[in-house]
């Protein structure tokens, strides 16, 4: 077996999984954002609910696009770069996923396309009904893979049988206790990626003095659904924590730099682990801490990563720092939500420009804390694939060469950097223009049949049929 | 259960290569377009429908993977390469239609980018069926030909192929979907593309005879297969009277049989094998519990659905695009 190119191919599988998931993060939030704006029109009749709705259509198609193409890659690296994962666990997986195609693509791809042509063909409510059906069909998405992803942590409903995973209980696979908790924390880190993008969004505008009616609805809604949902997810990300413990001992203990049995254990708060020496330099550590975030307890043992054979050990350094970065992120978002929403209910926030500001710097934090915390889980995962039954080094294709992976990986890098630049740029100009805005100061073409607001933008109108490579 | 899913996974490529096949086409013809106005009509032609039809690559993908992980495994690590330009392809073909008309200066970015990756996706398509046809070279069961282990003569020339073949259904839609300069243009591609795609089955044909390829066994065993290529040829024959015709309607649809005859030949002369005299379909099969996971839900339920969602949108965006009116 060849090092490096299972590290070109782990390379690879990180970056393009990377860039994927920027995209529907954020897609499967704006799309309930989508659905509320609709039912507050129907209900209120304000028109400043449908320009919000039009304008962010817009956006999302283009992220729902970008989503889509970068998700196809997914379906079939499985099997380029990592051909025994894929039959092994195939009759597992491959179902799991071939249903987020069927069900996602469905939801997605009818009701995307009435999204977009079908305003003034469908009566109001089933164009709400339609809008709401792409938000399922994005959840449902998210929801598959959660459940695809949750069985490679802790793999459960399985015998062996010739070499292969073959599924013996499928509704373990579905219900067990490891999906239903990290299916809702990602599912929340979309909403608050939304949310966060909007809230920025209308602290831009109002500090560019422009388009106010629009950027306080979009304050207002996002930080205040953001501050209510923050503190859900911290709860739920406590529980993720509870199946790492349970499940992922060594991950646990690698979160947590702890590299001895302690009991009652501390908490390392900051530190730099040093694999070398097995120790922390410059550790910050509040006793007991560890075991009451551990077990709830003030005694409990907790377990070191000394405990475990060292080739079963995973890297120590990038899910400490990981971890670290998304609670963090988290705890800045809780702090601009509570306090934007504080000032938001004394009639302050427009003139605290200095929170305003805060809060449009704020637009990556999700996407941060939505990046670190899959680092921590899947680092935090190695060097197992398929959680303590299949190891990293094995899932891989064993003809693979160095400089085939090389040469994709490049080809990769180049290309998605290339869309990239491009796609968020357009995002940007769309954006920046607003609601009201033509996104490009170049002339329109004569097009006396279209709707005026897709106009300028045919191409993301057509992307209502796909869906499924998310 | 196996046969079902077999079935289904032959349904799902066959909807792909027909559907996406004639945008693939329109985009590679796309790239000899004369004028703006050209290539905007022939992008309207296929705006609405392309990605849903790009979306059954994924369909068929899964459904290889699910129902027979074995063969998804060979198939995708052995055409590593083929593989992942095709999705590159598959991207910038994608973001293109998307990203064109956010700008006038470097649309022509987007444009080489629009023909140049269904050019790429095609030919690589073409370039892993010829590999598969001509046998890959295996040992013990594992693929042991390393990264260009598919690339040959042959399977190059079957790149070709299926970009002409592509390229024909393309201009044959065209045909059907406009008029003006980009269907006069269309209908002068036609007769030579279609000439070009018979001089290129003739020489697959001889070539498998030279080379006594192991798949041709398959057909001196079954003669009754020779039903297949029978229709393909008497649909030529509609195909070129209704070329001299000026038929707008017919052309697209001899096409469309003839792709289905040649599938039907190809599948069947695998029959019962998944990849030729490697692994079988019952081999590659995964156990009972997948197929039957899959088929309860997705397969009984959720595929009728998607039959009938292509049914609607074809029907909704039916009817000729006119040179100024537009879909949306």
């Amino acid at each position: 077996m060849d090092v490096t190119a299972l590290l070109l191919s782990r390379l690879q599988f990180a970056f393009t999984i990377s860039f994927h998931i920027i995209f529907p993060s954020f897609t499967i939030g704006l799309a309930a954002w989508l659905t509320v704006l609709e039912a507050m029109h129907m209900r209120t009749g304000k028109q400043v609910y449908r320009t919000l709705f039009e304008f962010w259509l817009k956006i999302f198609g283009v992220a729902f696009g970008m989503g889509v193409v970068s998700g196809v890659v997914m379906g079939f690296q499985f099997g380029t770069n990592w051909s025994v994962l894929a039959k092994m666990s195939g009759p597992i997986q491959g179902p799991l996923l071939s249903y987020e195609t069927f069900t996602a693509f469905m939801l997605e791809a009818s009701f995307f396309g009435i999204l977009i042509f079908g305003r003034n063909r469908v009566p109001p409510w089933f164009y709400l009904f339609s809008t709401a059906m792409v938000a399922l069909g994005t959840t449902l998405s998210a929801f598959w893979i959660m459940v695809n992803n949750s069985w490679m942590q802790a793999p459960v409903g399985y015998v062996m049988e010739k070499g292969q995973f073959a599924p013996d209980d499928w509704v373990a696979i579905l219900f067990n206790r490891v999906v239903w908790v990290r299916f809702p924390h990602m599912l929340l880190a979309s909403f608050l990626t939304g949310a966060f993008c909007v809230a920025a969004t209308g602290a831009w505008y109002l500090l560019r003095r422009t388009y106010y009616a629009e950027a306080r609805v979009m304050l207002r809604m996002g930080l205040s659904l953001a501050a209510v949902l923050l503190p859900i997810q911290l709860f739920i990300g406590h529980l993720v924590g509870d199946y790492v413990h349970d499940y992922q001992p060594a991950k646990f203990a690698a979160i947590e730099a702890r590299w001895h049995d302690e009991q009652p254990a501390s908490e390392v708060l900051i530190a730099i682990p040093d694999p070398s020496t097995e120790s922390n330099k410059y550790a910050i550590s509040i006793p007991v801490l560890g075991s009451i975030i551990g077990s709830m307890s003030l005694t409990s043992k907790e377990v070191g990563l000394t405990t475990f054979p060292p080739q079963d050990r995973p890297p120590v350094i990038i899910p400490f720092f990981t971890f670290r970065i998304m609670v963090g992120c988290g705890l800045l978002m809780l702090g601009l939500a509570w306090l934007g929403t504080y000032l938001e209910l004394k009639h302050r926030l427009e003139r605290s420009r200095l929170l305003l500001w805060g809060i449009f710097l704020s637009f990556p934090l999700p996407w941060i804390a939505i990046l670190t915390g899959w680092y921590t889980a899947e680092v935090g995962r190695q060097p197992w694939t398929v959680y303590g039954v299949l190891r990293t080094a094995d899932a891989m294709t064993p003809f693979l060469t160095a400089s085939a992976a090389l040469t994709t990986l490049i080809l990769f890098v180049l290309v998605y950097a290339f869309i990239f630049s491009f796609g968020t740029y357009y995002i940007y100009r769309l954006l920046r223009a607003g609601p009201a805005g033509i996104p490009t100061t170049e002339p329109r073409e004569a097009a006396p049949n279209r709707p005026m607001s897709m106009a300028d933008q045919p191409s993301v109108a057509a992307r209502s049929y796909i869906s499924a490579g998310e | 259960m196996v046969m079902f899913w077999v079935a289904l996974l032959a349904i799902s490529i066959l909807i792909y290569l027909l559907l996406d096949g004639f945008d693939l086409g329109v985009g590679m013809l796309f790239g000899l377009a004369k004028n703006e106005k050209d290539r905007n009509e022939m992008l309207h032609t296929v705006a609405p429908v392309w990605d849903g039809n790009e979306t059954w690559l994924v369909v068929a993908g899964v459904i290889l993977w699910g129902a027979f992980p074995a063969a998804y495994s060979i198939l995708l690590s052995a055409f590593y390469i083929p593989v992942i330009v095709m999705l590159l392809g598959l991207i910038l073909r994608g973001v293109a239609f998307e990203f064109r008309n956010k700008t006038l200066a470097s649309r022509w970015v987007w444009d080489l980018s629009f023909s140049g990756g269904s050019f790429a996706a095609s030919f690589m398509q073409g370039v892993m069926v010829g590999g598969l046809v001509e046998g890959l070279q295996f040992t013990n069961g594992e693929y042991s030909g390393g990264a260009l282990g598919w690339l040959s003569g042959f399977s190059v020339l079957c790149g070709i192929g299926l970009c002409l073949g592509y390229a024909l259904l393309g201009a044959c839609w065209l045909v059907r979907k406009s008029e003006g300069s980009v269907r006069a243009t269309a209908r002068r591609q036609i007769p030579i593309l279609a000439i070009a795609v018979l001089v290129f089955l003739v020489v697959v044909f001889a070539h498998a005879l030279i080379e006594n390829l192991p798949i041709l066994q398959r057909w001196t065993e079954r003669p009754y297969l020779f039903v297949f290529p029978a229709i393909g040829a008497g649909a030529a024959l509609v195909l070129a009277t209704s070329i001299l015709r000026h038929d707008d309607y017919w052309p697209f649809h001899m096409v469309v049989t003839i792709f289905v005859t040649a599938f039907g030949t190809l599948a069947l002369s695998f029959w019962p094998y998944m990849i030729p005299s490697v692994i079988t379909i019952e081999e590659a099969a995964a156990p009972h519990s997948s197929l039957a996971f899959m088929f309860w839900g997705e397969g009984l339920f959720v595929f009728p659905l998607m039959l009938l969602y292509i049914v609607i949108g074809y029907r909704v965006f039916r009817g000729k695009v006119g040179p100024m009116t537009d879909h949306y």
